[in-house]
């Protein structure tokens, strides 16, 4: 129930995200979502793809620093108070988020978030019990 | 106990050692004051004159010889024979203007050549083994010194010279290279590189490295030998005074044991100019006492150094000296405090979790001195959490706080992003004006 996330270590320097994402483009990669993390110095950038093996051999090919994380996909009613319900039930069963974004699907009426989380089976498992999907990595590569 | 080159020499009783350098230190300042003009000036001013050199203590008494006066005397102001006597003449840039020129007679060459094959042999080899030479060939003495070496031990030279990185690679795997020798930052580069193409170190005949032309850390040496596979030896040495091989490593790999039998060193000072004791630290002088057409009388290297003469395991007396950690012109004053930039590397290799490709940017703003350390990330340390990266910064600047007393800000850059060398490392961004 895993996801296969992309992180690349991004300096704080003009054009590196032109960079970056050319080469996923290059490599016939398509981007689902994304986020990214910034300091002063320099930022990680997320990224859902549809081919991530591919994106990483690319990205390694052109000499920059990523890695692979593993993160769950939640699947959330487009309603207000939907995600609400969503971390009240993270927060009763003491699981904390150490990051999260979100992206809208195209032909859905929900919703999805990216959730990092330290135990990702559990997560999925106490999620799933309180009636959120947690898609798999098919459903969200193919999308 | 070590092979030795020239074990009569290099495990010589001590009796015997200072018989061979009072004879030749006489005869050394008989030919400065007789053949170089500059030289007999200095002697006379200092009331010294040759027949007054009869022993070693004799010695403290001799003028320096600076950098600064090879360059006042450039090109050959300073040469003891007559142009028909030079065999070659190599020359060195140097950071700041001149090139600073030395010479040598077919005696001088011998000499040299016999030097560097003592390294080779300290580090292991002999005349059945492939020299890979990747220092460059020109004018700079590091190519052609180990290779006359290999060519006098009877080894086989591979005249490859810098550049070119994954020919070096083929070469080495394809030609069965044995010892390599280059800067310790090209040997770096190359086992990166080796890593990158998926060369697996054992694989290949490589078993020993020689390393020298800038100073490297202890640190450096065990990412080297992890990287390549192989012993990693220091040598040392400058044009001025010969060339690599006036000092070299044994197996012990704990000290660089001084070819004293041409090259007599002190340790001084570097503001007062008296000599220290041993395992004091201080600028490292050398007095030739064989080389015929640039002898020099205690040439102060500005390396800072310190000289022992403890029991080697090797079985060599030859004076030791300890690997320079820097040099007296290389050393920064931040904020008042004394810096290599060898003890950061030390500092950064210690904490085991950076590659040593770093870069000191020193800067001033609002008239304080500012040190930004850039050190390229790895895909190792590459976390997905900020909280993570921005943890080894807070490493890195805690070790450097503790070492050096020196709160620097560490900016961790992409990798391949810090300028690659395949001579000497630039390690130092001095943004200060006068």
């Amino acid at each position: 129930m895993s996801i296969k996330q992309i992180s690349v270590f991004v300096e704080n320097k003009t054009g590196r995200m032109t960079e970056i994402t050319e080469v996923i483009g290059a490599a016939g990669v398509d981007i689902r979502a994304l986020s990214i993390a910034d300091t002063s110095d320099f930022g990680i950038l997320r990224l859902i793809v549809n081919k991530p093996d591919v994106a990483v051999a690319a990205l390694k090919g052109a000499g920059l620093t990523v890695s692979l994380t593993d993160v769950i996909a939640v699947g959330v009613d487009d309603k207000p108070g939907e995600f609400a319900k969503a971390m009240r039930t993270m927060s009763e069963a003491d699981m904390s988020i150490e990051y999260m974004y979100a992206f809208i699907g195209r032909s859905d009426d929900r919703a999805f978030v990216i959730l990092r989380v330290e135990v990702p089976e559990r997560a999925a498992e106490v999620l799933a019990a309180a009636g959120f999907e947690i898609l798999s990595g098919e459903q969200i590569y193919n999308m | 106990m070590d092979n030795c080159f020239t074990p009569w020499v290099e495990c010589a009783t001590r009796e015997t050692m200072e018989r061979m350098q009072t004879e030749r230190l006489a005869d050394t300042v008989r030919r400065c004051y007789e053949n170089v003009p500059f030289y007999r000036e200095r002697l006379d001013e200092a009331g010294i004159k040759p027949e007054d050199i009869r022993s070693l203590s004799d010695l403290e008494r001799l003028p320096f010889t600076y950098k600064q006066d090879l360059r006042d005397t450039y090109p050959y102001g300073l040469f003891a024979v007559p142009k028909d006597q030079l065999v070659r003449i190599q020359a060195s840039s140097g950071t700041t203007g001149k090139m600073t020129v030395v010479g040598y007679t077919q005696s001088d060459i011998d000499d040299w050549a016999e030097d560097a094959a003592r390294a080779i042999v300290a580090a292991g080899g002999s005349k059945s083994d492939y020299i890979h030479v990747s220092y460059g060939y020109g004018l700079f003495t590091g190519g052609l010194g180990l290779h006359y070496g290999a060519e006098k031990l009877g080894a086989t030279a591979i005249p490859v010279s810098s550049g070119n990185t994954k020919r070096q690679i083929d070469i080495i795997r394809d030609f069965g290279s044995d010892i390599l020798c280059c800067t310790p930052s090209y040997a770096m580069y190359i086992g990166e590189t080796m890593q990158e193409m998926g060369i697996d170190p054992q694989s290949i005949r490589l078993r020993a490295g020689i390393f020298g032309a800038e100073p490297w850390s202890g640190g450096m040496r065990v990412e080297i030998e992890r990287l390549l596979g192989i012993k990693a030896h220091d040598i040392y040495g400058l044009s001025e005074i010969m060339g690599p091989g006036v000092s070299f490593d044994c197996s012990e790999q704990n000290g660089l044991h001084v070819n004293e039998d041409k090259y007599i060193p002190e340790i001084i000072d570097p503001d007062t100019g008296e000599v220290l004791p041993y395992g004091q630290q201080g600028e490292l002088v050398f007095t030739t006492i064989t080389k015929q057409a640039l002898p020099l009388l205690r040439y102060r290297t500005r390396d800072i150094a310190s000289l022992t003469r403890d029991t080697c395991s090797c079985g060599r007396t030859l004076i030791k000296m300890s690997k320079p950690c820097g040099r007296t012109d290389d050393m920064l004053i931040i904020r008042g405090i004394n810096v290599f930039p060898s003890q950061i590397e030390s500092v950064l290799l210690d904490l085991k979790m950076v590659t040593p490709n770093y870069l000191l940017v020193v800067d001033r703003v609002d008239n304080l001195d500012t040190l930004e350390v850039q050190v390229e990330m790895t895909g190792e340390m590459f976390s997905d959490t900020v909280r993570d990266i921005e943890r080894i910064e807070k490493k890195i600047r805690a070790a450097l706080l503790s070492a050096l007393g020196l709160a620097a800000v560490v900016k961790l850059v992409e990798p391949k992003s810090i300028a690659r060398s395949e001579g000497k490392a630039k390690r130092i961004q001095d943004n200060r004006k006068l």
